[in-house]
């Protein structure tokens, strides 16, 4: 796929931020291999429930639309304008003073002037302008307002698929209207006359029946996790015994279940068990892995507002039905944006759970006693902070670690400082990338809110690119060689990212880091972290 | 354009037409009615609408353990986090204050980021200014000037160059709306972003500016007279003294058609600000529940569905399951 889009400097070279002569509105848009990704899979749209499902194709001339179509994104549109505040507000207040225009990393990386968020968001608003405004009733073009067209509808879903919800955009607003927000009210726009992509409406689909994005059956995904067990046993001679649906656990466990699936994050999967295994063999620890729950990540958060709703529920039911005290979460990134923002009020309240407490430090997660869901790095910070965890820091100073903020954690969140803790206590050398290019400032992996297709690469690495950029730098300054993240899509996504812009650079999760610093009751000496790759200290032991 | 004509349409209107009593009391009216009423019709409807969901936009760290210093401000936890960053947001633009801009080094590959403090700063003073000229202004609709007013002013004019003195405010106005100006026209990609809307009301408030500032300083109006009028509108006993010449109806016509207008542009970013949502709420949505008014049931696929598409495997694999394959009552109870 990245075979030819040439090298690095070239596609850097080729990057053109010259906006075109015509204005946008004249501009026709051309949808182009590399960046569109390909159509729903009607299978998955009709499991769902969800309207035309059929088979169609994104560069065809017929998109296999329902008649009154038009009519369908109306009232869809005034029917969402009345539900949701943000929606009316961001569709009339922007000023358009281009602050956020090259805050975008789709921007930035494709030089596209519609990736600008400000004209990304006038693509629906010149319709809402058409159809709902004063101004734009009779003044038309002039007042930035035109009707929905098949074309218009067309770029729209095209654009609307090249933005990955991050917010970043949103930090510099100066009225705070976030792209994020919009491109949500777009997509469901879009669902509701059946324009989805595949790579969101099939992990929902399975998420839907099966439990998580990649289908996995419950048998199947007990014997994922039995071959990490078998692994880590080989590993570090510990035999870990991991439960699942086990009625009476103190603690659910949910974490995305790409990380059961593909490396990186099945070594992160890894760590999770090892980690857990401690803790029981100390602690007393009581965790169940649910199959039935088996995915942290939510794509119905890329589909609709109900969606999103339909799939999260699975969360507080299992945690029920199970009887366990609160909801332990694992490393994601937008999982976490539904999880701290929206389960609570949508599959709340969760009164059948209780306040989250840490049975090892006794400490109360005040930030989650109503939602009941803590984040493992949020409980790992915890553990460091008292020292709960035997750590033989060592085993990883062959790395030099930088850690990228994943955009929901950051900006839906906050959660900047805990993985730091995490990450400077497991490890000797870390280093943080520029500051405009971390934290609530932190750049999307251009992969997120479902963009993460083989398809599209042209486009994952373009957006990706600020990220990649700021890695190459501390690597050409530190030698930073490991990209820490507490993402799923990031494990899945950061590596081809890397391998194109900065090959020398290996992705983590944060679990994994902590897991080869700990020493576990029993084990037998670690000569390899949890990749099987000989440690620094066993490797080179005179030079120490 | 639209500007220009408006101008010659007040200009000869007053001086050719003799429609002082249309420019200087009907439409004068008639643009505060629309102003107020549009203003208000325009708020209620985005009040309307629920919030559905808590969604700041979180600049910094949030509350979580004792020991891992909160950012109270950008992340807010307490109404007065909130109300601290809507102030600092509202009053001094703070998020515009982050802005940077980013730059393509091709030779090494490199993208840098850099802080860009001009927006902020042209924005800031547009804005500041804007609303010291309005304050400015009142001493024409009260009688008698209260103190405050005329000390704002001597600050306002503190430079005290020519005669009548200068004001800060007013030139500073002007070259603001100049520069936002400017820089939608030179700037590739502002430019490209720019709709009519954009330009109508920078050249709507800049021939406001100038028409003011040619009164004071060039034209001389008779500050007595236009003190007459307002006074009168202010009082609901509108009347048309003499000697006020054409500029002044322009001026008073561009400010009518800019309080008409307001409320179907743009400019009610003025309002919409407060209402944002990024912005103006808690962001500790897991430690206090938020509602939603319309929340409603969806379909889900529930636990004893999916046991039932799996049961068989599940057993096979030997994972708990609540009913056994042989037991068909609904609530089994055999594992």
């Amino acid at each position: 796929m990245s075979d030819d889009l040439g090298k690095p400097d070239e596609f850097f070279s080729r990057i053109d931020h010259r906006p075109s002569a015509t204005g946008w509105m004249d501009t026709p848009t051309e949808i182009r291999k590399g960046i569109y990704c390909y159509a729903s899979n009607p299978k998955s749209v009709e499991y769902l429930g969800l309207p035309n499902a059929r088979k169609w194709d994104p560069t065809a001339e017929d998109w296999g639309l329902p008649e009154n179509w038009q009519e369908i994104i109306a009232e869809g549109f005034r029917d969402r304008l009345e539900r949701f505040r943000s929606f009316k507000v961001f569709m009339d207040i922007c000023v358009r003073c281009g602050a956020c225009a090259d805050k975008c990393h789709f921007f930035i990386g494709t030089g596209d002037p519609k990736n600008m968020p400000v004209v990304r968001a006038e693509l629906l608003r010149s319709v809402y302008r058409n159809d709902f405004t004063t101004a734009g009733k009779v003044l038309g073009k002039l007042a930035g307002a035109r009707p929905m067209t098949i074309e218009v509808l067309k770029e729209i879903w095209y654009y609307f698929f090249q933005c990955s919800e991050c917010r970043r955009c949103s930090v510099f607003c100066p009225y705070g209207i976030d792209t994020a927000e919009i491109t949500i009210m777009g997509r469901e726009l879009l669902n509701l006359i059946g324009l989805n992509i595949d790579w969101i409406a099939t992990p929902v689909a399975n998420c839907y029946r099966t439990g998580n994005h990649l289908g996995i059956q419950p048998h199947a995904f007990k014997d994922m996790i039995d071959f990490f067990v078998e692994d880590i046993e080989e590993l570090t001679g510990i035999t870990v015994e991991p439960s699942f649906n086990q009625k009476g656990a103190d603690i659910l466990f949910i974490t995305p279940s790409g990380d059961v699936f593909a490396d990186p994050g099945t070594y992160t999967a890894m760590g999770y068990l090892l980690l857990f295994h401690y803790l029981k063999e100390k602690y007393g620890f009581s965790i169940t892995w649910s199959t039935y729950a088996s995915e942290g990540g939510n794509f119905g958060f890329f589909t609709s507002h109900e969606t999103m709703k339909r799939l999260n529920a699975k969360m507080y039911a299992e945690a029920k039905r199970l009887g366990v005290k609160w909801i332990l979460g694992g490393e994601c990134g937008h999982m976490w944006r539904v999880i701290h923002q929206y389960m609570d009020t949508m599959n709340g309240p969760a009164d059948f759970l209780e306040e989250p407490v840490s049975p090892i430090t006794g400490t109360r997660f005040e930030n989650a006693k109503s939602t009941k869901m803590v984040h493992i790095a949020e409980f790992l910070a915890d553990l460091v902070h008292h020292d709960k965890l035997d750590l033989d820091v060592s085993r990883n100073d062959h790395l030099k670690v930088t850690y990228h903020d994943s955009c929901n954690p950051a900006r839906g969140m906050g959660m900047l400082e805990e993985p730091r803790d995490v990450i400077k206590a497991v490890c000797n050398h870390f280093y943080e990338m520029p500051a405009n290019t971390i934290r609530e400032e932190t750049f999307c992996c251009g992969s997120g809110s479902g963009l993460n297709a083989g398809e599209n690469m042209e486009l994952r690495l373009a957006g990706g690119l600020p990220r990649a950029n700021a890695v190459k730098y501390v690597h050409e300054k530190h030698g930073v060689n490991m990209l820490a993240c507490v993402c799923a899509i990031d494990r899945a996504a950061l590596p081809p990212l890397m391998e194109y812009w900065v090959p020398e650079v290996d992705v983590t999760g944060l679990c994994e880091l902590v897991a080869n610093a700990l020493i576990v009751p029993g084990e037998a000496e670690r000569t390899t972290n949890l990749r099987g790759e000989p440690l620094s200290g066993t490797e080179d032991e005179d030079v120490e | 354009m639209a500007v220009i004509v408006l101008f010659l349409l007040s200009y000869a209107g007053v001086e050719a037409a003799g429609l002082q009593v249309l420019f200087g009391i009907v439409i004068p009216y008639l643009a505060l009615v629309v102003f107020l009423v549009g203003v208000a019709r325009r708020v209620m409807n985005w009040a309307r609408s629920p919030v559905p969901f808590r969604i700041p936009t979180t600049c910094g760290q949030q509350k979580s353990l004792p020991w891992i210093k909160q950012s109270k401000i950008d992340n807010p936890s307490s109404k007065w986090g909130v109300v601290a960053r809507m102030m600092l947001e509202i009053l001094c633009f703070r998020s515009l204050f982050r802005n940077t801009r980013v730059g393509f080094d091709n030779e090494e590959s490199k993208i840098s980021y850099k802080w860009e403090i001009w927006l902020w700063l042209g924005a800031l003073v547009f804005h500041w200014s804007f609303l010291s000229v309005l304050i400015r202004h009142l001493r024409f609709f009260l009688e008698p000037v209260p103190a405050c007013l005329k000390f704002f002013e001597s600050l306002d004019g503190f430079l005290q160059v020519g005669l009548p003195g200068i004001m800060l405010s007013g030139i500073l106005l002007l070259a603001a709306a100049l520069f936002l100006l400017t820089r939608r026209i030179i700037l590739p990609h502002v430019r490209y972003i720019s709709l009519a809307a954009d330009y109508f009301p920078l050249f709507l408030i800049i021939g406001i500016a100038i028409s003011g500032i040619a009164m004071r300083h060039f034209t001389k109006i008779d500050v007595v007279a236009a003190k007459q009028l307002a006074m009168g509108l202010a009082t609901f006993h509108p009347v048309i003294p003499d000697g006020i010449g054409g500029v002044f109806f322009v001026h008073l016509f561009f400010v009518s058609v800019l309080m008409a207008y307001f409320p179907f542009s743009k400019l009610m970013h003025m309002g919409g600000v407060f209402l944002s949502p990024t912005r103006n709420l808690t962001a500790d949505t897991r430690a206090s529940r938020h509602i939603n008014p319309w929340n409603y049931p969806v379909h889900v696929h529930t636990y004893e569905e999916y046991e039932d598409d799996f049961r068989e495997k599940m057993i096979g694999a030997g994972l708990p399951v609540d009913k056994t394959i042989t037991d068909e009552s609904p609530q089994g109870e055999k594992e």
